[in-house]
């Protein structure tokens, strides 16, 4: 960090010396397996600081849009609609998780048996080291899985400002009717929160603004269609994980500015890896800052990472939302359109999961899928064995990895992601 | 003077050393166990015998890489190559070692298909049933010829080492028949390895491989759950070794 900023930290109530703990693992994990990637983009270097201050700068940026008047709404999941937000006068941020932490605590309030990403939410308030959640005037829950769901009535007793989103499972009428309910009681809760009523003006903006962040992810994701690839899925990865922290405009153009870099390098015929290097896709459970176990032992193991079909991924991004209405009400119709596409394993049935992962391994020229499954999460290991089936039924050669956060089963992982890669040459 | 490579399979339990001629004959196998510290152990193999290149496999493969800067190739592929050199036409293959256990089935040009592997747990592996037959005061070499010597077989529920041994130590301590108990554990571990098999492949012969499939017991079983033939190399547990050295050979 560039600057002193355990005044701010002690002010937002964390514990500092965990903190720094968590810093140092941070920063040592991002030199090993970031810094230490080769023919890396020089656009990365804007990450690069962007992960050198995710807990420092970023949030002096948020502190001070407090001061003036903003109001920090924080999420776990990618249908809380950023729209909504940014055009009620708020900021949204993705909260901690993708670590272990605190793990003796979390397991007082949470059965052992419960994903890591839900532990690690926890793990992150009750070890008090997520500068974003003690900075959030709002923090949004939803009622995605079950784990998930039984979990926010438990963080209700730790924080003072959980709003709890319901979600449908079912894509029906009635399940879009019940997405639409719920947005427009999020639209109203945030309006109380900010004081700002949502305009018509002010919503199209909002659209806007989160759009363009979309439609910079796209490029780039396009992009990596080439071979040789052009950027590593670690740093790809990366920008999607940012996607959820930074400032929306900075965020976008500097992603287009990586893409500007990128098309050069294929231009060039350069790439991160020599052309036909294996490539994989990832599919799956979400990984979370700083969650990239998984994608470092695939690309330290002669294979690169050509797409994410994830939440913090193209399933997170993958729609842009209709900005052409007139009034608020019908651009709440376009946001929840937009949502209401995500494939989300909670759904049943979820064939468009199905769909999306075939025609992603085709555009990005995938030899091959991994499945990321964490441990106990019960709808993406469920969907994980008719994935399976299904790819390689159309002769898709597929690997379902089940882990966690530990680094426990690194070697086991290295076998498999090894042999897997062996098969795809 | 003609060509030679070599392969090595470093273990958790023991360490292979085969060498190959040009023709991919078996000229030299060599078998060490990996004690604590698997680098000594493999360089006193290496520094033993001739080569021209050599590829390394196993757990220990990566730091073996990094310690004599050469090839490796992950045990799944090893085998694959090594159960052919055997048996040119099969296509799957079960290796049970020292502390994991994976199942592999391949294309019809030898090509690794699909594979199974353990995770984290050594439940079910060598290491299993060395516990076992110390717990039950068997020689592991002798293991699987006294669990035949019973009628019977006593049902083990438990698959985790520790509560398996326990469960073990009960039996003991109601009197039950030794053989028996140890014919129950061998069923319990064919349950394991013949439900990893079916889920990678589901018909033709199998080839065992690794230091289980020594284990008479372990073959019959794994034959009469399956209904299907069991193949095994005469010595299975030098297949991964032999597996790295024909690929060593294959490197233009």
């Amino acid at each position: 960090m560039s600057e002193d900023y355990r005044g701010m930290w002690k002010d937002l109530g964390l514990d500092l010396d965990g903190h720094d703990a968590l810093l140092n693992v941070l920063g040592g994990a991002y030199q090993d397996i970031y810094l230490a990637q080769k023919n890396r983009p020089a656009g990365m270097g804007y990450f690069d600081f962007v992960m050198s201050e995710v807990h420092g700068l970023r949030i002096r940026e948020l502190l001070d849009e407090k001061k003036a008047g903003r109001k920090i709404v924080g999420s776990y999941c990618v249908f809380v609609p950023e729209e909504i937000a940014l055009a009620a006068n708020a900021t949204l941020v993705g909260l901690c998780s993708g670590a272990d932490f605190a793990m003796s605590e979390v397991e007082k309030l949470l059965p052992r048996n419960t994903c890591a990403l839900i532990k690690s939410s926890f793990g992150f308030k009750l070890g008090k080291v997520c500068p974003y959640l003690e900075s959030a005037d709002m923090i949004v829950g939803e009622n995605t899985c079950d784990g998930k769901k039984k979990a926010y009535e438990s963080l209700g007793h730790l924080v003072k400002n959980l709003y709890v989103m319901d979600l449908p499972q079912v894509k029906s009428e009635q399940g879009r009717a019940l997405l639409k309910s719920e947005y427009q009681r999020f639209r109203m809760a945030v309006e109380t929160l900010t004081g700002v009523a949502i305009t018509a003006e002010s919503l199209k903006q909002a659209i806007q603004t989160v759009n363009a962040k979309r439609a910079a992810i796209h490029r780039m994701s396009s992009l990596r269609k080439a071979d040789p690839a052009p950027i590593s899925g670690l740093d790809a990865l990366l920008a999607n994980q940012v996607f959820f922290y930074d400032n929306p405009a900075r965020f976008t153009a500097s992603v287009n500015k990586i893409c500007d870099e990128l098309e050069k390098r294929i231009a060039e015929k350069k790439g991160v890896f020599p052309e036909k290097t294996p490539r994989i896709l990832i599919s799956g459970c979400p990984q979370a800052v700083p969650n990239w176990k998984l994608p470092f032992i695939i690309e330290t193991s002669g294979a690169v990472i050509v797409g994410e079909e994830s939440c913090v991924g193209e399933r997170g991004t993958r729609n842009l939302t209709d900005a052409s209405g007139k009034t608020v009400e019908e651009m709440m119709e376009a946001i929840v359109d937009r949502y209401y596409q995500v494939d989300c394993a909670i759904f049943t049935p979820n064939p468009q999961r199905l769909e999306h992962i075939q025609e992603m391994a085709a555009a990005y020229k995938a030899d091959g899928v991994i499945h990321y499954g964490l441990q106990f999460c019960q709808p993406y290991l469920m969907e994980s064995i008719p994935v399976e089936k299904a790819l390689e039924e159309k002769n898709i050669p597929t690997l379902r990895i089940e882990t966690d956060y530990s680094m426990e089963d690194v070697g086991q992982l290295k076998t498999r992601i090894e042999a897997f890669v062996e098969q795809l040459r | 003077m003609r060509k030679r490579f070599a392969g090595i399979d470093i273990g958790s339990r023991t360490i292979e050393l085969v060498v190959v001629d040009d023709s991919g004959k078996i000229v030299i196998s060599l078998q060490t166990d990996t004690g604590f510290d698997p680098m000594a152990a493999a360089k006193n193999l290496i520094h033993s015998v001739e080569y021209d290149r050599i590829m390394a496999t196993g757990y220990g493969r990566n730091l073996f890489e990094i310690s004599f800067d050469t090839l490796t190739v992950t045990e799944i592929k090893a085998h694959a190559i090594g159960a052919r050199a055997f048996f040119p036409d099969v296509q799957a293959v079960l290796d049970i070692g020292g502390q994991d256990s994976k199942a592999i089935s391949l294309f019809e040009s030898g090509k690794v298909k699909k594979f199974e592997m353990n995770d984290r747990c050594a439940a079910g592996t060598g290491k299993f049933l060395e516990i076992m037959a110390k717990t039950l005061g068997f020689d592991i070499e002798t293991f699987g010829r006294e669990a035949l010597l019973a009628e019977n077989g006593l049902a083990i529920s438990s698959m985790c080492t520790v509560f398996a041994e326990s469960e073990v130590t009960s039996l003991i301590a109601k009197g039950k028949s030794r053989r028996e108990i140890a014919r129950g554990l061998h069923t319990s571990v064919i349950q394991r390895a013949a439900g990893m098999i079916n889920r990678v492949s589901s018909v033709g012969d199998i080839v065992f491989t690794g230091g289980v499939a020594k284990n008479p017991c372990m073959r019959r079983f794994l034959a009469e759950t399956l209904g299907r033939n069991v193949l095994v190399p005469e010595d299975p547990q030098l297949v991964g070794a032999l597996g790295a050295a024909l690929l060593a050979r294959e490197i233009p």
